[in-house]
């Protein structure tokens, strides 16, 4: 008999997820559910407003990847209208984009996923001395550890160790402690939570080093259609040297912390087969990012990979992106291509049935309606093929298109790991990934900046002049990569207002519910095959998802439908809506 | 007027109170390294920036000291978590980070280790241990329409609105963080497909607002504090949003006010005008309609805020902003105005400024006219 986990609310992500696991037998997932259970319709909000407005709404879909749905409001806008920004913005875009990644990228290692693979109780019985040497086994050559001299560890082992004492862990309560296929050694948990600890600090000075070009963080507003508006920063060395010295801190700490205790997980967690265990899901898609100059990216390939298969690379095709809602909270369709998308909420909700507890009995829950439909979240596929997108996206892609500078991280990593290259594409692979993209933004990203220098020395312009005919009818685009991989917001522009919006979301690939052609997508599909040690304590599901890094606000925004134009506005700013 | 010695009565009784089974913060910042004098003044510091008599400093302090007896439930709604990343960069960083992990955080979905079962027993147990002692923070709208079914939260698939109320019922007090829980936020947008509300039009009880798209993680902490200090919500504007920080427009203390009030206006991003740091207005900044301390206090350890980056005001801290101070990048006037009072006012200056920019000292006469929300 089937035994089916519900994991509701998945936490330590942004948003709202659910995760069912079906379980034979032996607790070997048969099959798997991912359900977004949020939906808040910022599409259909975007429609007649004023095109110039759509960035600062398309940023309010994530707080988390704040920078990313801004940019793209903004450049689906210039795409449609024609414009081509200065280059002077464009790499100031690209300096924020960095920013973003490194806080995104450490903040999710540590702070969200670093729970699933550090046992924090376990580090109270480290040796803070032979973790301080052992400290020094896994950074990348030239480097030296950080934040674990044994003087460092031992004050972090005492301030957790009162912490402890008292009884009460707060937000650390009821976690997977102890749980059997939690892996590193006392002193490895020593190492990975001083970081914990470090990152809070050093993830401050990634939202500052946005905040410089960007005005504030989270939700930046500096960037307009044609340009960017931060011409006075610009034109002020100290605030470029500002840049420069944070930028250099958060690359320093890439490779001292992030890719010391990646290498320190790949060898601590290699041969835990639920982290090792191959994705079932063999195709990536990615897109190039991170302009650095006039014609130069850091990651240039945009395109997919199939089967695994690291030795061939296809170049995309935009239009065979689709969508599909035959398992989606939306009226049926079928599949539409995002210029076009056509969606009207319907809500069906879950149905009784039962779940593993989390004491391991079995009792009444409410499930998906596995026939029928359960997410509010879409399925984007291209070709009609599911797609996982993500940093393990980006690098496979490049790596498999040739591209010089993730070729050089990835090959040194798998030697310093020891790990084949089929190792990539496994959870532990995922995690991975991550850590190398913010490498290759931490060796190669300055390149941007000093490129922005060059050019400010001949070029002040900042933001590119247009209009907006309104007898006119635009269409555009923007494809990128976010955080959590590709992203693309597609757009129609009609009267001088907004006809249509559309965002395709990385988490969207990866989270989305089985097609109407019966495909899962990579979530639901990657899980099928692992064994849970404890069904009511399903860590090996919850470290596999988030090694996605799911971020279901990003996912669950869609929505086109025909509404109504934005004729009126409601003007009360100071006796508006609160009813006093 | 606040009356100190009802300050200590509140802060006596709050210590008479079984703890929560940690240190005091005092002691945590003494581990580390933080001496009693650096506990002081950032005391001091808060004092000031609630708007408090110097005086208050040693009271605050204590306050702070006691404040492990209070238990936080954050709950997350209709959101984009933008709120709790705010947080996480907080203003006088170390002692505030502090100051947040020691208020007991029983649940918070981005933070905790547990998910789940095992996530669900942490917020059950929460609100039957601290029954009618937690401190209730939420993130996010509340969807309403069609019962609320546009949000659901657990293995029971419990809607956010019920969910919303039932946490609600037992909190000693309640405070939106951010424009969504404040007033509906970006899903109450028109045509607001999931009719997103503020929470506090669907609870009966009295809620804090701290509105910002985020709001400063100083605005934040500062009103638990509050709460701490007075055992009741701070004094607030007819939006319920704190004094302290929401009791003077952003326009108020602008560093580009003497352009405004020399008429000189960026007319173009990218312009000679915008390089030497003229006004925003015509460039649709909403500060003179708008109520925060942005300019005040900046963002990110003061690293800037969006007028310093070239770019104008949205009004993210005002009900309804996004319908209201839209288009973003206009100046209100271009609007037609319905109702008839600061409407009609905005309207008019709007006109004023933009067809005669040589009259724009007596256009700031107008803006300043329109008085701050009544008490």
């Amino acid at each position: 008999m089937a035994k089916r986990v519900v994991i509701d609310p998945i936490t330590r992500i942004e948003g709202h997820l659910r995760v069912e696991v079906v379980l034979d037998e032996n607790n070997v997932i048969k099959d798997a559910y991912s359900s977004a259970t949020l939906w808040r319709g910022i599409e259909v909000i975007l429609k007649g407003r004023d095109p110039r407005d759509a960035g600062f709404m398309t940023q309010r879909i994530c707080g988390v990847c704040t920078f990313s749905h801004y940019r793209a409001g903004i450049i689906a806008v210039e795409d449609a209208l024609g414009i081509n920004p200065p280059l002077n913005a464009q790499l100031v875009r690209t300096l924020l984009n960095m920013a973003l990644f490194f806080h995104d990228h450490i903040v999710h290692f540590y702070q969200l996923h670093g729970l699933d693979w550090v046992d924090i109780i376990s580090a109270l019985s480290a040796d803070p001395k032979k973790a301080s040497e052992e400290a020094f086994k896994y950074v990348p050559k030239g480097y030296e550890p950080i934040a674990t001299g044994a003087d460092a560890l031992a004050e972090v082992q005492k301030r957790v160790k009162a912490f402890a004492a008292k009884g009460d862990l707060g937000p650390f309560k009821n976690g997977y402690w102890g749980h059997p296929t939690m892996k590193f050694t006392p002193e490895q948990n020593l190492i990975a939570l001083s970081h914990y600890l470090k990152t809070l600090e050093m993830q401050r000075i990634a939202a500052q080093a946005m905040a410089i070009f960007g005005g504030k963080n989270p939700h930046p507003q500096s960037l307009t259609v044609g340009g960017v508006t931060c011409i006075m920063d610009l034109q002020d060395p100290s605030r470029l040297a500002e840049y420069m010295t944070k930028f250099k801190e958060l690359a320093d700490y890439v490779n001292r912390a992030y890719y010391a205790d990646i290498v320190m997980a790949a060898n601590a967690y290699g041969n835990e087969p639920s982290v090792v265990q191959a994705n079932n899901l063999g195709n990536y898609l990615a897109y190039k990012e991170f302009q650095t100059g006039a014609d130069s990216w850091l990651f240039d390939a945009s395109g997919y990979i199939e089967n695994h298969d690291l030795s061939k690379f296809y170049g995309i095709d935009e239009s065979k992106i689709a969508e599909d809602v035959t398992h989606s909270w939306y009226k049926d369709t079928g599949f539409l291509k995002p210029y076009d998308g056509e969606t009207n909420p319907e809500y069906t909700g879950y149905v009784d049935g039962k779940s593993i507890n989390g004491e391991g009995k079995e009792v009444d829950a409410k499930v998906v309606n596995e026939k029928g439909k359960y997410s509010w979240i879409k399925s984007p596929r291209y070709n009609k093929e599911p797609m996982e997108v993500g940093p393990l996206a980006c690098i496979a892609v490049n790596y498999a298109k040739g591209n010089k500078k993730v070729k050089k991280v990835v090959d040194e990593f798998l030697t310093q790991t020891g790990l084949p290259a089929k190792e990539l594409f496994t959870t532990l692979g995922r995690t991975a990934a991550r850590m190398l993209q913010a490498k290759v933004i931490a060796d190669y990203g300055m390149e941007a900046f000093n490129n922005l220098i060059e050019n400010l020395k001949v070029d002040q312009t900042t933001v590119a002049p247009y209009e907006i005919d309104k007898n006119k009818e635009y269409k555009g685009r923007f494809i990128g990569e976010a955080p959590r991989g590709m992203l693309s917001h597609w757009c129609r522009i009609k009267n001088g207002v907004i006809e249509n919006w559309q965002a395709v979301v990385p988490s969207t690939w990866n989270a989305g519910p089985v097609d109407g052609n019966g495909k899962k997508g990579a979530y639901e599909v990657n899980l099928i095959g692992m064994k849970l040690a404890d069904p009511s304590k399903p860590l090996e599901v919850i470290r596999n998802i988030h090694s996605y890094d799911p971020c279901i606000a990003c996912a669950v925004h869609v929505m086109d439908v025909k509404g109504k134009k934005l004729g009126e506005f409601k003007v009360d700013p100071l006796y508006g809506s609160c009813g006093v | 007027m606040l009356d100190i010695n009802k300050v200590k009565e509140r802060i006596e009784s709050l210590k008479k109170l079984p703890s929560l089974g940690r240190k005091s913060v005092k002691e945590i910042l003494e581990e580390n390294g933080f001496s009693r004098r650096d506990f002081l003044k950032w005391s001091g510091a808060l004092a000031v920036s609630l708007g408090l008599p110097a005086t208050f400093a040693p009271v605050v302090a204590d306050a702070a000291e006691v404040s492990n007896r209070l238990p936080v439930v954050w709950l997350h709604l209709a959101e984009c978590t933008g709120c709790s990343e705010s947080l996480l960069r907080t203003d006088t960083p170390t002692i505030d980070d502090l100051i947040f992990n020691y208020i007991s955080l029983e649940y918070h979905d981005t933070i905790m280790a547990a998910a789940g079962w095992q996530a669900e027993e942490n917020f059950e147990e929460a609100l039957k241990k601290f029954k009618g002692r937690y401190v209730l923070c939420v993130e996010g709208g509340v969807p309403t329409k069609d019962g609320g079914d546009f949000l659901t939260i657990g293995p029971d698939a419990e809607t956010g609105l019920s969910k919303l109320k039932r946490t609600a019922k037992d909190a000693a007090a309640i405070i939106a963080v951010g424009t969504c829980s404040s007033f509906g936020g970006i899903q109450a947008a028109y045509p607001n497909p999931t009719g997103a509300k503020g929470i506090h039009k669907v609870l009966n009880k009295q809620v804090i607002n701290v509105p910002g798209c985020p709001p400063s993680a100083k605005n934040i902490v500062g009103t638990i504090v509050y709460v701490i200090l007075f055992g009741q919500l701070p004094a607030v504007d007819n939006f319920n949003r704190p004094k302290f920080a929401y009791g003077m427009r952003i326009h108020d203390l602008c560093e580009r006010r003497g352009h405004f009030d020399a008429g000189e206006f960026v007319e173009e991003f990218g312009s000679q005008e915008a390089m030497d740091g003229f006004c925003l207005y015509k460039k649709g900044c909403k500060g003179p309609y708008t109520f925060n301390n942005c300019s005040r206090e900046r963002f990110n350890q003061h690293t800037s805020w969006p007028v310093q980056a070239g770019h104008g005001c949205i009004g993210c801290s005002e009900p309804d902003f996004w319908d209201s101070m839209a288009p973003y990048e206009e100046p209100l006037a271009n609007h037609k105005f319905e109702s008839i009072n600061a409407d009609a006012t905005a309207d008019k200056i709007g006109i004023t400024i933009l067809t005669l920019a040589g009259v724009a000292v007596a256009a700031h006469v107008a803006i300043s006219a329109i008085k701050p929300p009544k008490e």
